[in-house]
């Protein structure tokens, strides 16, 4: 363990670095933050320079975390976004815990207002790709629906293959390619 | 030397006019049925006058982008077109065909006259003047190409024409998409969009002048009509979900589309002239990418009813919908044929993407192109050579031709990221 730990990149920190509401404590810069120079090493492990240099305190680590009820609480914390299966628009048994969470999430905000995005891989052509995005779009909405968020708050609509999240041509590019997302679009905090 | 006066074309800007009777029964022909055939050589020497060296370019490019024609190079020899030409030395460079030309400036008119050689038998087998104006020269080398062309062929030409595309820029998450249109050869092209949404399948009318597309937008898509002269743009309505994939019907006055409902795609078709829409399908699958046929009675669409993508055709008005793809893979995106012989498509299969033609009883099926992505093929409106879309994987994808027969496979002169094209018809 080691003061980088603390202060890894990771999503949450991310979210949190995106919140200036959040953040009551400067963060340190995990890039530019280093050990004070420490002289020159000696050979052979020696401490003999250790009485010239003054021990610095680990700094303590600092977590971020959404505020409840906000895009990043919702996008870090619930999961914007399902995948699909190549061709198919069946909601995935992975994916019916993600819009449970979805769900509850939106009747625990019920002013929030969504839209579905579907989207497609790139292995498809352009035009079936609209139609096709149009129904994972629609099947999550129904999705939600069924689990009590009320219809009037969902709104759909598919990018076929003309927004993807993942720039590569291999079977991993393709599966996440292959999702629809669900964007706040009102009412949030 | 005769003159007839006999008008071969009444246009806006570009008068036709023949310059001898053109019966005379050519030694030299090209089959346009089959690639595989040795290209004609041709000979096109600079045209005396001004801008005639460009305007025999033009001609000379057209024509052996078709594949059916090779370049002989006149070594720097004119050819002047009011006297007969000294065949010998045609001949002796390898030419069999041979077109030489002038332009005059004519009352501040560009005025071309131009003949066409069979250069075995001695013999003229067309002379036809143009006239236009000065800064439309490149219409008139398309003109003389396809005159050119039909006489070598029987078939029509195609080269006085436009395409209307997406132009891709940017990377693959920050791609920007603006319609964009150009000659066939790639001369001229401009924007129509300015990038801020999503515009796909643009398509043109019957009069070259007007084009259809879908803009996407978060909020949700439009079909629109777009004037290309005018620039006046209207909209097609307000449906219940996402409307795309428009094309116009043959005569002009119709364009089918698809309209989302729910997540369930079926096909449209609404009258320009009350603006009356009408649904075609009800099938609870995907129903897109209607075509027309040319005579206007029949819509060829896409449908994933029987549990895949597959080609059907119904009448215009709706229903009799029947299959006509049966072989490996998944067939989308059909485009009837101009001149209603064939029906071209995107087919899946094997881990690539392919465009085939077959017959619009879905006989005689071919394969064209293969590559890790070709899709959305438009028909040359004489029906011969498709435009499509070629991308490699991770790059951006790029305009390709390919002919009928499938051997004469070629990038499309406009080299940069595209997508969608369509072909216009023969400009009036």
């Amino acid at each position: 363990m080691n003061a980088h730990t603390a202060l890894r990149w990771t999503p949450l920190f991310a979210a949190a670095a995106l919140l200036g509401a959040c953040q009551s404590t400067p963060k340190p810069d995990p890039t530019t933050e280093k050990p004070p120079e420490a002289g020159t090493p000696v050979a052979g492990g020696s401490a003999a320079a250790a009485g010239a240099v003054q021990p610095v305190r680990r700094p303590d680590s600092v977590t971020g975390a959404p505020l409840p009820g906000t895009e990043q609480d919702f996008v870090i914390n619930v999961s914007d976004r399902v995948l699909f299966d190549i061709d198919q628009y069946e909601v995935r048994e992975d994916a019916a815990d993600i819009l449970e969470r979805q769900a509850t999430w939106l009747n625990r905000y019920p002013a929030v207002q969504v839209r579905i995005e579907g989207n497609a891989d790139e292995r498809g052509t352009r035009e079936y790709n609209i139609a096709l995005g149009s129904r994972r779009a629609n099947a999550v909405r129904d999705d939600l629906v069924s689990r009590g968020v009320s219809p009037s708050r969902i709104s759909t609509v598919s990018f076929g293959k003309e927004r993807p999240i993942d720039p590569g041509a291999d079977d991993e590019a393709f599966r996440r390619n292959r999702n629809a997302r669900t964007v706040l679009i009102g009412g949030v905090r | 030397m005769k003159m007839s006066a006999a008008v071969l074309t009444a246009c806006l800007a570009l008068a036709g006019v023949s310059l001898a009777p053109s019966d005379a029964r050519a030694e030299i022909e090209v089959d346009v049925n089959r690639g595989d055939i040795r290209p004609l050589p041709l000979a096109a020497p600079d045209f005396e006058g001004q801008r005639g060296a460009e305007i025999a370019r033009v001609i000379m490019d057209n024509l052996s982008r078709s594949g059916l024609f090779a370049p002989v190079d006149s070594g720097g020899r004119r050819s002047e077109v009011t006297v007969e030409p000294d065949f010998a030395v045609w001949k002796s460079l390898g030419a069999q065909a041979m077109v030489n030309g002038k332009v005059h400036l004519v009352d501040g008119r560009l005025q071309v006259d131009f003949r066409l050689w069979d250069v075995p038998a001695g013999q003229q087998l067309l002379g036809l003047q143009f006239t236009s104006t000065p800064e439309n020269w490149r219409r008139v080398a398309h003109k003389i190409s396809d005159a050119v062309y039909e006489r070598l062929t029987g078939e029509k030409g195609y080269f006085d024409t436009r395409v209307v595309f997406v132009s891709e820029t940017g990377g693959r998450l920050e791609r920007t998409l603006r319609l964009a249109v150009m000659d066939q050869d790639g001369a001229n092209p401009s924007y129509l969009t300015d990038g801020s949404e999503i515009v796909l399948s643009p398509r043109f009318s019957a009069s070259s002048q007007e084009i259809t597309y879908m803009a996407l937008r978060p909020e949700g898509s439009s079909v629109y009509l777009l004037n290309l002269e005018t620039g006046r743009r209207e909209s097609l309505g307000q449906f219940p979900g996402m409307v795309f994939a428009p094309r116009f019907s043959p005569d002009g006055s119709q364009v089918a589309f698809a309209v989302e409902k729910n997540g369930n795609s079926d096909i449209w078709v609404m009258n320009l002239v009350n603006r009356q829409s009408r649904r075609l399908t009800s099938d609870p699958a995907i129903d897109t990418s209607p075509a027309f046929s040319p005579d206007g009675s029949r819509i060829v669409f896409n449908s994933d009813r029987g549990g895949s993508p597959q080609l059907y055709i119904m009448d215009a008005a709706g229903g009799g919908a029947r299959r006509i793809s049966f072989g490996d893979g998944r067939y989308t995106s059909p485009v009837w044929s101009p001149t209603g012989d064939f029906i071209a498509f995107t087919r899946q299969g094997g881990g690539q993407f392919h465009i085939g033609v077959m017959r619009p009883e879905g006989s005689d099926e071919r394969t064209l192109t293969s590559s890790y992505m070709d899709e959305g093929p438009t028909w040359a409106p004489n029906g011969r050579v498709l435009l499509f879309s070629r991308q490699e994987a991770g790059g951006e994808p790029r305009l390709w031709t390919v002919d009928v027969t499938g051997r004469i496979l070629k990038p499309a002169p406009y080299t940069g990221g595209a997508s969608d094209p369509a072909w216009s018809p023969l400009i009036n």
